[in-house]
């Protein structure tokens, strides 16, 4: 029950969208996708939707290529939103989820129940029309998942959602890990990335630059952040041997450094130059290694 | 196959539910039933209690206005010719006050022939103008023909009309009759053909491009193919027309039978809807659900390369100009069914199902020629369901400023397995 992808290309005309991406995406977890604009996130799900087809490559989940005979096994959350605004969610969430196999009957007491929980029992006969942004969102998501799909795909899930209402969204998307659904979802923010995902896969221009269990990323990185706070002067730290970036903060400073050992050089070197009040030593954030691999902050 | 009958369907119900529908509806069979009406109501209007025009006459030789007032009302019974004593100023006075239509001074001329003057406040209701002229003609061709010493036995055989008969030798040819019953029925099925196609084209057009436009087509699309979901809409768009025509169709004979004495004779004749042959139905019904798939297929590939519901209108334009030339082929055939335009147009698919029945209608066509341009259509529907179905897939996907033909080949790219 895993989904791969191997080796794809994509071109439009000279244009190459997707080169060569190669992944394994493990069942029952989560897979982020993390890149910039144009950088082949949604060329890549579409592929793997079946919506576009492949240039090169193949993708496989369980073994079998993804066509129409296995679109009901899949959900679907696009970039843009999509719904038809003169249905009642109710008419709407019916014909989807008729069109990914479900039976009437069963429908109903499942939208009920999502619609219970994401506290929004009264919009069951409204129109799409009139429900703010948010909550059409709310039902996009809930047309995405509500036939137990086995491979939930999500482009952007959490954009233009209130604080309260991604929360939300999170525990939903992992109350679904845990009944055994395999997530892919791509997203801008890596926080999202960090709280969610076990693994990653960061894209520039259509290669990934960077793939693997999140934990193993961090470490094979090597470089740490190092926070320290102290009551005299640190600027002669930015000449240090071994400190990468030196950031000025109000009671201290931010420094990224080469490996672990650099850490223990400074902190002799700190010795009896006065009070220390913090002296941390952090793992790097997604968004460190974000920026040290393509090289812009994305936020 | 399942998901087809689901997109079908659902936008077969959701079309009918619809406020549009029903309102289009209602007034479509308020239509009908004021066309089944229309004498009553017409009479209504004109009824037999409406006062007649009156006309003043002033006679100067006192010798015209009796025959004159006979031959005239019994020309045209909503008019009356009333003696003027007074003044010529006097009557234009009462023309202008509107107590009479209009004012006609009569006289002899020196030649003893009569002439007339007509006085009225405007001069564009032709009709009246023209009998009370087309009268006094003929009273001065009479007086003529007098004067110059035929009698009227004579003047009689001159008036009475040629014996002129028309006798098609080709045993199979239409009769002169049957002819113009067939340019009737026929005229009806070509105006309706024509209607049906561009109202319900449109129709599917704009769907698929509101469904473009609210990008919920991208959902549709992850769960049914492109191919499947252009089809069912093309089918439920049409059962959607079949009930409103059923509908239609069936109010209105309900209506005609129901009076069919009265209406015998007039109207229904006109038109040739008395009795309709079976085979020329038949074919209008192969022909129609033919036609309407042709250029619904078309439709559908035209509404999938827009992005905003608003620009349909203007990728629908080839179409639409498509439809309209040969509607003017077929309203040239009425007149001229075997002209070569019309035999030659008669084969090219896009004109074959209202042309081709023209002249099913009008001449008798060997089986071969009807079988072929069948055929013909058929193929054409096929090659244009593949084309439409590839560009309907890619177009679904693309965003961005349309209206021009590059969008089918960027479409049909998007679409491609290999580059």
């Amino acid at each position: 029950m895993t989904l791969i992808i191997d080796h794809v290309t994509k071109r439009f005309g000279e244009f190459t969208a997707v080169n060569q991406l190669n992944l394994t995406i493990p069942k029952e977890e989560v897979f982020g996708f993390l890149g910039g604009n144009g950088a082949g996130k949604t060329t890549t799900f579409r592929m793997l939707l079946g919506l576009l087809d492949k240039t090169e490559g193949e993708i496989t989940w369980n073994g079998e290529t993804i066509d129409y005979n296995t679109s009901n096994l899949i959900g679907y959350l696009p970039e843009e939103r999509g719904l038809y605004p003169k249905l009642t969610v109710k008419n709407q969430i019916t014909y989807l989820a008729k069109l990914r196999g479900m039976e009437k009957k069963e429908i109903l007491p499942e939208l009920e129940k999502w619609l219970d929980r994401f506290k929004v029992p009264e919009y069951m006969n409204k129109k799409i029309e009139e429900l703010s942004k948010g909550n059409q969102q709310k039902i996009q998501f809930i047309s995405a998942v509500i036939h137990q799909p086995e491979l939930l795909v999500l482009d952007e899930p959490f954009s233009g959602l209130d604080p309260i209402n991604v929360e939300m969204l999170k525990e939903a998307v992992l109350d679904l890990k845990d009944q055994g659904t395999t997530i892919v979802f791509s997203s801008h923010q890596m926080s999202h990335v960090e709280e969610l995902c076990q693994y990653l896969c960061i894209l520039q221009k259509g290669r990934p630059v960077v793939q693997g269990a999140l934990r193993e990323i961090k470490r094979s990185f090597g470089k740490k952040n190092l926070r320290i706070n102290a009551d005299f002067s640190l600027e002669f730290l930015a000449e240090f041997p071994g400190v990468v970036k030196y950031r000025r903060v109000n009671d201290g400073c931010d420094l990224q450094i080469l490996n672990e050992d650099v850490s223990q050089d400074i902190f002799r070197e700190l010795q009896g130059k006065g009070f220390i009040r913090k002296f941390e030593l952090e793992e790097p954030s997604l968004n460190d290694i974000f920026i040290e691999k393509v090289g812009a902050s994305y936020e | 196959m399942n998901k087809f009958w689901i997109i079908f369907s659902h936008t077969y119900l959701e079309k009918v539910k619809s406020k549009t529908f029903l309102i289009t509806t209602a007034l479509l069979l308020l239509t009908v039933a004021a066309a089944a009406n229309f004498q009553t109501i017409a009479g209504f209007f004109s009824g037999e209690d409406e006062e007649r025009d009156k006309i003043a006459i002033i006679d100067n030789s006192d010798l015209l206005f009796g025959p004159y007032k006979q031959s005239v009302e019994s020309a045209n019974d909503s008019l009356e010719l009333i003696p003027f004593t007074d003044l010529e100023e006097a009557g234009k006075t009462a023309v202008q006050e509107e107590k009479y239509a209009a004012l006609v001074v009569m006289d002899m001329d020196a030649d003893a022939l009569p002439e007339a003057t007509y006085f009225a406040n405007n001069i564009t209701d032709s009709s009246t103008q023209a009998d009370l002229e087309e009268q006094l003609q003929y009273m001065k061709v009479a007086m003529s023909i007098e004067q110059a010493g035929f009698d009227e036995q004579a003047v009689q055989e001159i008036y009475a009309p040629v014996n002129f008969e028309t006798v098609a030798l080709d045993e199979d040819a239409k009769t002169l009759e049957e002819m113009f019953q067939a340019q009737g029925i026929i005229y009806v099925m070509l105006f309706f053909m024509y209607m049906v196609v561009i109202l319900y084209g449109q129709m599917i057009a704009q769907d698929v491009a509101n469904e473009k436009s609210s990008r919920v087509m991208e959902i549709l699309i992850s769960s049914a193919s492109p191919v499947t979901h252009m089809f069912a809409k093309i089918f439920g768009v049409a059962l959607v027309g079949l009930t409103q025509i059923l509908l239609l169709v069936g109010v209105g004979y309900a209506l005609i039978s129901s009076r069919k004495e009265e209406l015998v004779g007039s109207f229904l004749d006109t038109v040739g809807l008395v009795d309709i042959p079976v085979d020329l139905v038949i074919y209008a019904i192969i022909f129609f659900l033919l036609g309407y798939t042709l250029y619904a297929t078309l439709a559908a590939m035209l509404g999938s390369l827009v992005s905003r519901s608003e620009d349909v209108g203007q990728l629908l334009m080839p179409m639409i100009i498509l439809i309209v030339i040969a509607f003017l082929v077929a309203m040239y055939g009425l007149g001229a069914p075997e002209s070569r335009i019309v035999t030659i147009s008669s084969f090219i698919p896009f004109f074959t199902p209202m042309v081709m029945i023209l002249r099913i209608g009008m001449l008798n066509l060997p089986l071969w020629e009807i079988g072929l341009s069948i055929a013909i259509l058929i193929v054409s529907i096929i090659i244009l369901g593949l084309i439409g179905a590839r560009v309907y897939k890619g177009g679904v996907l693309m965003y961005g400023r349309t209206g021009s033909l590059k969008d089918f080949t960027k479409a049909i790219r998007l679409s491609k397995k290999e580059k």
